[in-house]
């Protein structure tokens, strides 16, 4: 069991994560179609080139547009949120020792100290996340069983990550879950709206574009984000 | 298929339709019978099919859903911060349960999704920049209207509107004729005052072509008189033409892709046949939007420009001040607080936000920004057509309390409008709250304080 689920499985996970957003985003620029949009995407490029770096970077900047600034604590939130979520399993010292030990690869790892301190970083985020879609009416009105279900599975690999590590109970238990979670959320990024990882740079350089060559980009120098 | 007399899916085109929709008093007639319209699935379906892609459908499945448009919006603000309100619930209610149904909707959703795509969103697009993820919903409510639009769910105004585009080229009666009357009535008016005064009309190889809103000849000729001075005392070598001088698109804001069309191509068809260097939009956001932003794609030109360069009106008074053209009284620049109006259309949708502020410094000794402003500044609260729908009055009267706030804070009472539809809308704050105070568009200023050449002055006798 443990073989399979950290042997093909895991292969099938990553292609098909990979595989999928790869398709995500073909089918996004196909898609694309300059009449119906209204947006010439092959015109005036380094127009378009500067208003979708503005529109990318400024947002993944933290309070680098108004609306991250004007909301402040949601915005630290988001921002530990993801920053955890990516950060911690490309630079844990157990992925790296996995790494070094099937493929030879050394990467530099952060102490487990640090990983312990962004898991619950994230774990505790993703609670504030939900109960803030819970408390407020305004989110709340949009939530939908979708949005919860997709933060549980984006966070249930640091859960059980975390309780693995720190051998509560049956470690092993909580190894198998964890690495089964990893591969939810593996293979749920194309097929729900974690899907962002990769569309929100389709969509952001989109909005970029259309500020850029149409919205006046070609006479302000580009959007004031 | 239930289809009314006057409600119905055929978009107006002929004089008679339009004279019985006009004689329809506030709609009273229309909207019964949308009640009863039927909604044509198979069509609906198949439009969303072939013109919902991935841009929107993507928008529509990435929502995070966190609520960070809400605050954006000014009817969310001013409406008790209602969730109802939040930009992504009204898209997602609507035009979400549309393309998730593949068109497969009813009549009250039909008429639900009407009541919010123009009573409820102006299309301003300041939601658009304030979502992480890059959801133009200003976007999608404009696709959504063309959507309720084919299905003949349409705002009684709108469906007149678009009529009178497809029927006149214009948004209003105003035939080729009464224009050229209404430009030749405006010399007469002012040959007294400047002797050589002429609005050239069909010359060909001006410097400019200028075009105007048809509110202009129609309601305010004097504005045409007065662009006309401003001209003569700046020595442009300008002209209008008889045919395609009408900028606006109610068409637009009806989501009459096919009336906007129509619309766009007879301003392109005027600058093909007269050849100006440059075109010239009057003080009118929506008409800048709809013939030089997105009137290029309607047009089908693959450049996305119109086929001459174009100055929305701030641009050429700038340009005017700046290279001496237009020369101001200092004695008579604006001395009491005066603030400026940012058209959502030219300056967030049109990258204009500096051009005022330039302009000011020209002619305002107290020239106090409204909070927010530039790119982020609230609609004046009636633009996208609202102003002129009465179904939807009450509600706009609520979502100016925004701009009502944002006006009284500069401590001004001056407000400078350089779009119909601020103008419009504040004049209508005044009229609804009562604050006590004047706007205006640029013209009338300019010429109470622009100094006129001696040879242009009218000779003593």
């Amino acid at each position: 069991m443990y073989l399979f689920i950290t042997g093909p499985l895991l292969w099938f996970s990553f292609l098909f994560f990979i595989i999928g957003c790869v398709v995500h985003v073909i089918l996004y620029i196909n898609g694309l179609d300059w009449k119906l949009d209204r947006v010439t995407y092959t015109k005036n490029i380094p127009y378009g080139l500067n208003g979708a770096a503005r529109s990318v970077f400024f947002w993944l900047i933290p309070y680098g547009t108004q609306s991250w600034r004007n909301n402040p604590a949601f915005t630290l939130i988001v921002f530990l949120f993801h920053f955890g979520i990516l950060f911690t399993p490309l630079f844990l010292n157990a992925h790296q020792v996995i790494l070094r030990e099937r493929w030879g690869i050394n990467l530099w790892a952060i102490p487990d100290s640090l990983a312990d301190v962004l898991t619950l970083c994230v774990i505790a985020t993703a609670l504030i996340l939900l109960l803030r879609r819970i408390a407020l009416p305004s989110v709340r009105i949009l939530s939908t069983f979708h949005d919860i279900v997709v933060l549980v599975i984006a966070v249930l690999p640091f859960i059980t990550g975390f309780l693995a590590y720190h051998q509560v109970s049956d470690s092993q238990f909580w190894l198998m879950l964890h690495v089964l979670s990893g591969e939810l959320m593996l293979i749920a990024i194309p097929l729900s709206k974690l899907s962002h990882v990769v569309k929100f740079f389709c969509s952001r350089v989109q909005l970029g574009i259309d500020f850029g060559v149409k919205r006046g980009g070609m006479k302000s120098g580009g959007m004031k984000w | 298929m239930a289809q009314g007399t006057l409600c119905n899916r055929q978009p107006i085109n002929t004089e008679e339709t339009l004279q019985a929709l006009l004689a329809d008093t506030q709609g009273k007639i229309y909207y019964k019978e949308m009640q009863e319209l039927d909604v044509d699935t198979t069509a609906l379906g198949l439009l969303i099919e072939k013109t919902c892609k991935s841009r929107i459908r993507t928008w529509l499945s990435i929502c995070a859903k966190c609520g960070l448009c809400a605050d954006s919006c000014f009817f969310y603000l001013a409406n008790n911060h209602d969730p109802e309100q939040v930009p992504a619930h009204k898209i997602q209610s609507t035009l979400g349960e549309l393309v998730r149904r593949k068109g497969n909707v009813d009549n009250a959703f039909m008429i639900r999704a009407m009541d919010i795509a123009w009573g409820k969103c102006t299309c301003c697009n300041r939601c658009s920049i304030y979502c992480p993820m890059g959801i133009g919903m200003g976007v999608m409510f404009s696709y959504l209207r063309g959507l309720c639009f084919s299905q003949g769910f349409v705002p009684w105004e709108m469906k007149i509107g678009s009529g009178m585009h497809r029927i006149y080229r214009a948004q209003m009666d105003i035939t080729s004729e009464d224009w050229v009357d209404t430009c030749e009535w405006m010399v007469e008016e002012n040959e007294e005052e400047y002797p050589q005064l002429e609005i050239p009309m069909d010359k060909e190889n001006s410097d400019i072509i200028y075009t105007v809103n048809a509110r202009e000849p129609k309601h305010y000729p004097e504005d045409i008189g007065d662009a006309a001075i401003l001209f003569h005392i700046a020595g442009e070598n300008w002209t209008v033409p008889s045919k395609g001088w009408e900028e606006t698109s109610l068409a637009m804001f009806a989501g009459d892709w096919e009336g906007a069309t129509m619309q766009v191509k007879e301003v392109y068809g005027a600058i093909d046949r007269l050849k100006p260097k440059r075109m010239v939009v009057t003080e009118c956001g929506h008409a800048y939007r709809a013939t030089v932003i997105e009137g290029p794609y309607w047009a089908g030109l693959e450049s996305g420009k119109t086929p001459v360069e174009t100055l929305h009106y701030v641009e050429w008074v700038l340009e005017a001040l700046k290279t001496g053209k237009l020369k101001i009284d200092p004695a008579k620049k604006i001395k009491e607080p005066v603030t400026y109006q940012d058209s959502c259309n030219y300056i967030r949708n049109g990258g204009l936000s500096t051009v005022g502020r330039e302009i000011m410094s020209f002619i305002a000794e107290d020239f106090r920004e409204m909070k927010p402003c530039k790119e982020h500044n609230f609609c004046c609260g009636g633009g996208g057509g609202l102003n002129g729908i009465g179904r939807y009055r009450q509600q706009r009267n609520v979502g100016m309390k925004i701009k009502r706030d944002q006006i009284l804070e500069t401590g001004a009472k001056l407000v400078i409008t350089p779009c119909h539809n601020c103008w419009d809308a504040i004049r209508d704050i005044e009229e609804v709250y009562k604050l006590g105070i004047r706007w205006s568009f640029l013209k009338p200023l300019l010429l109470s304080m622009v100094i006129v050449p001696a040879h242009l002055k009218p000779t003593e006798e």
